[in-house]
Formats: structure tokens, C-alpha cells, sequence
């Protein structure tokens, strides 16, 4: 639900034509041999204003990139191991009267930060795994084996993209209530997330677009060789899919950690909700301090996973940044 | 099985003769119920939790629905209802308002980072690192961290920056005034790295030829900027445009968060008025307004898109 709130359906539908010209366009040997040139020639980056006119542009950019970026992070990770009193009465100032380090243990301890923690890690964990699951036996299955009706059904969940989540909102609220065949509800069960979040459009035509461009020929030759369509999937088709399932994986683990609407709605028994909706229950509740530091654990993970896996995300996921929910 | 498969892909012709002799063993025979059963987890999650909520959707915006008796047809009352709602025109110009805020601060400052980020070769990197570290935070930490630097006493973070240069403290969130303003500069804080990376991966895509041969042609700086790169970047300009006018009118997180629409409704927005239909002890239940108000929304942002995309076209044959 909550990808709505940040980035639009349409955007979504941005980013595999983005990320699918970018291939087309890479072999482009002739223009790395060339001097790697901007709007600047060498020729303007030899005169003298522009030079130095570029290198005080240069310094504020970087300036204000690191006042805008990594400064609100830093702040966090300072004051979450800053006694509260000195957040309080100087938030600016570093560390006035030493370290708190006991904020990260009784956030982790005495606000259940840890509980959390692993609940969240749990939610995405399992919608990893349906969307995954979701995408890309639906991918193989309307990419590779081409049924009549598939295009019929791709349609359909392109269709989907088109519809803003938050019309889904109440109906799908109420299936999670009453859902069909199973009789009890789902509201306070990790389905409730799980199952919803593996509906996404965005995923199948990520998948199915690269599945497109794998060669045929491939899967002639397991054919040939006696390979049945599940064999074909599982030790042909997945093994060459690595880097798109690399990037639906970090897109989906970023997106259930980000994701509050809807855990937030069906998710309201205190004992297995995930940290962006007890985050907010907790503020009054708890010391400066300790909250900080929640906050800063909550932020750990995805900041990590952003820096291990970078090129993912500013490559194909510029557009993704907001992608989920 | 497989010989079957390979055969039917073969070619239009063929498939079409195979098509005639169809019946549920060759069915089964070329493979058809192994796509179906490789097809099911896809029918079901998105039967159960994407085609059906959409259609429920339609229905039910045109009944009475509680959850004890049966729902009842009403035809257009929940519509009218909304309309007569006096806080859905003030959720209409809040929405409106924090587009409009989020257009100017939010629209203008990416593409600037994005063109100057482009020329300064060897940090591109590490600044797009920086400008995308806002996105990856979790958007609710983003909220609650924002809120605690928009504490309104003369010791909040906000107010003692501005106390540096003797500007007197804010009140931010907690006036009506300024309550809309301070949610959108984190939203736009929190969204701009985004499109920077879209922008950057648009610049790396202009053509070096082309500034090449404005040079030839004796273009300035600003000339190729404004005769090379803009018009190279007009298509996606055109669709973060109209991408981020879509976001906005469905903000939700921020109201939700920093004031719960307060104070005196000054940031209810239409997304917030929807959860409140739906799920608030003051309105709650009110299942067939929260659907209506949500297809309404819909219905307008898919006219407006279309209308867009016709006009821009025209705009980019010139």
C-alpha cells in the first residue's frame, strides 16, 4: 500500500523500459574511447572562469549534498547514543556529556526494539519469498511456454499498474477480514502481508521482460536434450536469472521494510507488528534517547543493504526508489 | 510433451492446425496443464488480492456496506455524500496545495543537482550515493526523525540553525500556517534523490556529438544547456512532471504522521479523508465513501494523465 503514497503506478511502469534501453545502448565502445565529455569541453574546462567558476559549483554540490544526505543520518546515529537530557538541551553539539551507550540496550531490551526487529526482518522475509515465487513462475510460465490465454492474462495484470492502491484499500481490507475457501481471518497473521504483496504488476513485467531476452535457442536445446518444463525452469531458466531476481529481491526486502499502511491496518496485535508501525505507537511512550535509538536501528538495515547493493539501485532503481507495498 | 511444445511454437500454421484438433487430453499432452499449474500462484495471488478488490472496489462504492448485514445497492449516495462532505473540499485544496508546494520546491531542485552532478566526473559516484541516502531511509523514520528536528521550542534542531543566523524559532507542524509547508520540504527531501538518479541516467544518454557540434556552431555554457540538454531531457521532464503530480495527490505517510491532518484539518489530504472513512473511531465503517472518494481519485488522475500525455505529444513534435 505504501508504495502509492511515495511514487505513482506509472512510475513503476517506468522503470523496465528505463532499465531496458540501458543494455540496448551500452555497447557503445566508440564513445568510451572517446574522452568521456559533458555539457563542459575540454576546451571550456581550460578557461580560467570556468574553472574556477566549476570548482566553487563543485564544493558547494558537494556542500549540500552532504548537508542533505548525510547529515540528518549522522545526526540520528549521534544523538542515538546521546543521553537524552544533552539531545534535549543541545542537539547540535557533540556529545556535550559523553556517550550514552545504554540507549541502543534498552531500546533493543526494554522497548522490545529486538522483538520488532525480527518481526520485520519475518514480514520481509515472506514477501520475498510470494513475490518471488509470484513472479517468477508467472514470468516463465507466460514468457517461455506462451500459453494462448497468456496474453490475455498479462494484460491483466499490466491493468493493474493502472490502478492506484488505494482503491484496493477497503476491498482488499475485507478479503484479508473474510477471504475466501479459508474461513478465518487473516487480520494478525503474517499472510495479511505476505499474500498481498506478492500482487505486484511491477515485479511479473520486470521478470517477464528479461525472461523475453533470454535466447531461445537455450531452451530448444534443453528441450532436445529431454528436459521437462519444471527441470527447464529450475535448472535452466533460474539459474540464468540471477541478476533479475537479484534486483526484484532487493526491491522487495527494501519495499516490506519501508511498507506502513498496510501492516499498520491488519497487522494490530502489538506482539507481531514490524518496526514502522510500532516506531510511531512508541514515541510518547518512550525516552528521547532510547527512541532514537530505535529509530536508528530501524534505519540500519535498509541503509546497509542500499550500500552493499548500490548499483542496483541507481542504475535500474532510480525510478524503484519508492516502488513497494 | 516437449515435442509438442516445440511443435506449437513453431509457427502460426501450425499451431492453428493443432488448435482445431483441441480437447482436454492433447491439452494436457502438449503441456497445457503444466503452464496452468505453473500459472496458478500468479492466478491466485492476483485473483484474490488484485482483480477482485478492484472490481469489489466498483461495487461497492455504490453500496452500503457495514460488516454485520448484508450490503445494500444505494446508486449514487455515497458520491453525493463525499460531495457534501465540507472536509473533502478542504482535503481537495490541501492536496492541491501540497502539489502545488511540492512542484516548486521538489521539481526545479533535482534536475539543477542532476546537471551539475553529471559534469563533476570523478565523485559522480559518491554523490549519488549521498543525494539517494534520504530514499533508502525508511519512509517512517524519515517522519518521526523530521518531527523531532521540527520540535517548535527555541532548542529544536530546525530552530537552532535558524538561531545561528538570527531567524526567530518556527513553529513548523504545530501551526496551520506552516504545518503544510514543512510537510512537503520532507517529502521533498525524502523523494528528490529519486528522480536525480533518473535524471542522471538521462544525461548519460545525451549524445557527447551534440555538444560537439553546438560547439562548432559557437554555443556558450548556457547555450548548450539550454539548446542541447534541456531539449534532450524534455521527455522525461515531461513524465517526472506528471509522475510527481500523481504521487502528491495521493500523500498519505506525512499528514498521517507529522499532524494526523491537524491542526483544524489544515493537512487532511484526500488520501488521509479515505483512511479516515474507512478505519477512524470517529467516521469509521463508512466502507462506501472511502471507495467512492478512492475511485473518484483514480478516475481523475487517469483523465488528467491522458489529457497530459495528449498535449505534451503535440508539444514534442514541434
Amino acid at each position: 500500500m505504501e508504495r502509492q503514497v511515495t511514487t505513482s503506478v506509472q512510475s513503476e511502469l517506468a522503470i523496465p523500459a528505463a532499465s531496458h534501453d540501458e543494455p540496448r545502448r551500452r555497447p557503445r565502445r566508440a564513445v568510451e574511447e572517446q574522452p568521456d565529455r559533458g555539457i563542459l569541453s575540454a576546451a571550456d574546462r581550460r578557461r580560467p572562469h570556468v574553472r574556477i567558476g566549476g570548482a566553487v559549483l563543485n564544493v558547494l554540490l558537494g556542500v549540500c549534498l552532504v548537508v542533505v544526505g548525510l547529515l540528518p543520518l549522522l545526526w540520528l546515529l549521534k544523538s542515538a547514543v546521546t543521553p537524552t537530557q544533552d539531545t534535549l538541551a543541545h542537539p547540535l553539539a557533540l556529545f556535550p556529556g559523553g556517550i550514552a551507550w545504554s540507549n541502543v540496550t534498552r531500546a533493543w531490551n526494554d522497548v522490545q526494539i529486538g522483538n520488532y526487529f525480527f518481526n520485520t526482518i519475518w514480514m520481509a522475509a515472506g514477501e520475498w519469498a510470494v513475490q518471488l515465487l509470484v513472479a517468477t513462475t508467472g514470468g516463465f510460465a507466460l514468457s517461455v511456454l506462451k500459453p494462448r490465454y497468456g496474453k490475455l492474462i498479462s494484460g491483466m495484470v499490466l491493468a493493474t499498474l493502472f490502478v492506484p492502491a488505494v482503491v484496493l484499500l477497503v476491498p482488499l481490507y475485507l478479503t484479508v477480514l473474510h477471504p475466501p475457501l479459508i474461513g478465518h481471518s487473516l487480520i494478525n497473521t503474517f499472510w495479511a502481508v505476505w499474500l498481498p504483496a506478492g500482487a505486484s504488476a511491477f515485479n511479473v513485467l520486470l521478470v517477464m521482460r528479461f525472461f523475453d531476452s533470454l535466447p531461445k535457442e537455450v531452451f530448444e536445446a534443453a528441450k532436445t536434450d529431454g528436459a521437462g518444463t519444471f527441470r527447464l525452469f529450475w535448472s535452466v531458466v533460474l539459474p540464468m536469472s540471477k541478476p533479475i531476481i537479484g534486483v526484484v529481491s532487493v526491491f522487495a526486502i527494501t519495499a516490506a521494510w519501508a511498507d506502513f499502511l498496510w501492516p499498520n491496518l491488519v497487522l494490530k496485535d502489538i506482539g507481531i507488528q514490524p518496526l514502522s508501525v510500532r516506531l510511531p505507537q512508541i514515541q510518547s511512550s518512550t525516552d528521547l534517547g532510547v527512541y532514537l535509538a530505535a529509530l536508528a536501528i530501524a534505519t540500519l538495515i535498509p541503509v546497509v543493504i542500499f550500500l552493499i547493493f548500490q548499483r542496483t539501485f541507481l542504475r535500474g532503481g532510480g525510478l524503484g526508489g519508492a516502488v513497494k507495498g | 510433451m516437449s515435442v509438442h511444445t516445440s511443435v506449437r511454437q513453431q509457427g502460426r500454421v501450425a499451431s492453428a492446425r493443432v488448435q482445431r484438433r483441441h480437447n482436454p487430453i492433447t491439452w494436457v499432452q502438449r503441456g497445457g496443464l503444466t503452464t496452468l499449474v505453473f500459472l496458478l500462484p500468479l492466478l491466485i495471488i492476483f485473483g484474490v488480492f488484485s482483480w477482485t478488490p478492484i472490481v469489489e472496489a466498483v461495487v461497492m462504492s455504490f453500496q452500503k456496506t457495514n460488516l454485520v448485514t448484508a450490503p445494500v445497492f444505494v446508486g449514487w449516495d455515497n458520491f453525493v455524500a463525499v460531495f457534501r462532505d465540507p472536509v473533502f473540499w478542504i482535503a481537495v485544496r490541501n492536496t492541491g496545495y501540497f502539489a502545488a508546494l511540492a512542484l516548486i520546491f521538489g521539481y526545479p531542485i533535482p534536475l539543477v543537482a542532476a546537471v551539475l552532478m553529471s559534469e563533476v566526473k570523478r565523485m559522480k559516484g559518491f554523490y549519488s550515493v549521498l543525494a539517494y541516502l534520504p530514499v533508502v531511509i525508511p519512509p517512517v523514520v524519515s517522519v518521526l526523525l523530521w518531527k523531532i528536528f521540527y520540535d517548535a521550542s527555541p532548542n529544536g534542531v530546525f530552530n537552532s540553525i535558524l538561531g545561528w543566523v538570527g531567524i526567530p524559532p518556527q513553529p513548523w507542524i504545530q501551526d496551520a500556517a506552516t504545518a503544510m509547508a514543512s510537510l512537503v520540504l520532507e517529502a521533498t527531501w525524502a523523494g528528490a534523490g529519486g528522480t536525480i538518479i533518473i535524471y542522471l541516467a538521462a544525461l548519460t544518454s545525451v549524445s557527447p556529438d551534440l555538444y560537439d557540434a553546438a560547439e562548432v556552431d559557437g554555443a556558450s555554457i548556457w547555450g548548450k544547456i539550454w539548446h542541447v540538454t534541456m531539449p534532450q531531457l524534455r521527455g522525461i521532464l515531461f513524465i517526472t512532471l506528471i509522475l510527481q503530480i500523481i504521487a502528491t495527490a495521493q500523500v498519505f505517510l506525512q499528514p498521517f504522521l507529522f499532524t494526523g491532518g491537524g491542526p483544524v484539518n489544515s493537512t487532511t489530504t484526500i488520501l488521509l479523508l479515505i483512511y479516515q472513512y474507512a478505519f477512524t473511531q470517529s467516521l469509521g465503517g463508512a466502507y462506501g465513501e472511502a471507495t467512492a472518494l478512492s475511485l473518484m481519485l483514480a478516475v481523475f488522475l487517469a483523465v488528467l494523465s491522458i489529457v497530459y500525455f495528449r498535449i505534451t505529444a503535440r508539444w514534442s513534435d514541434k
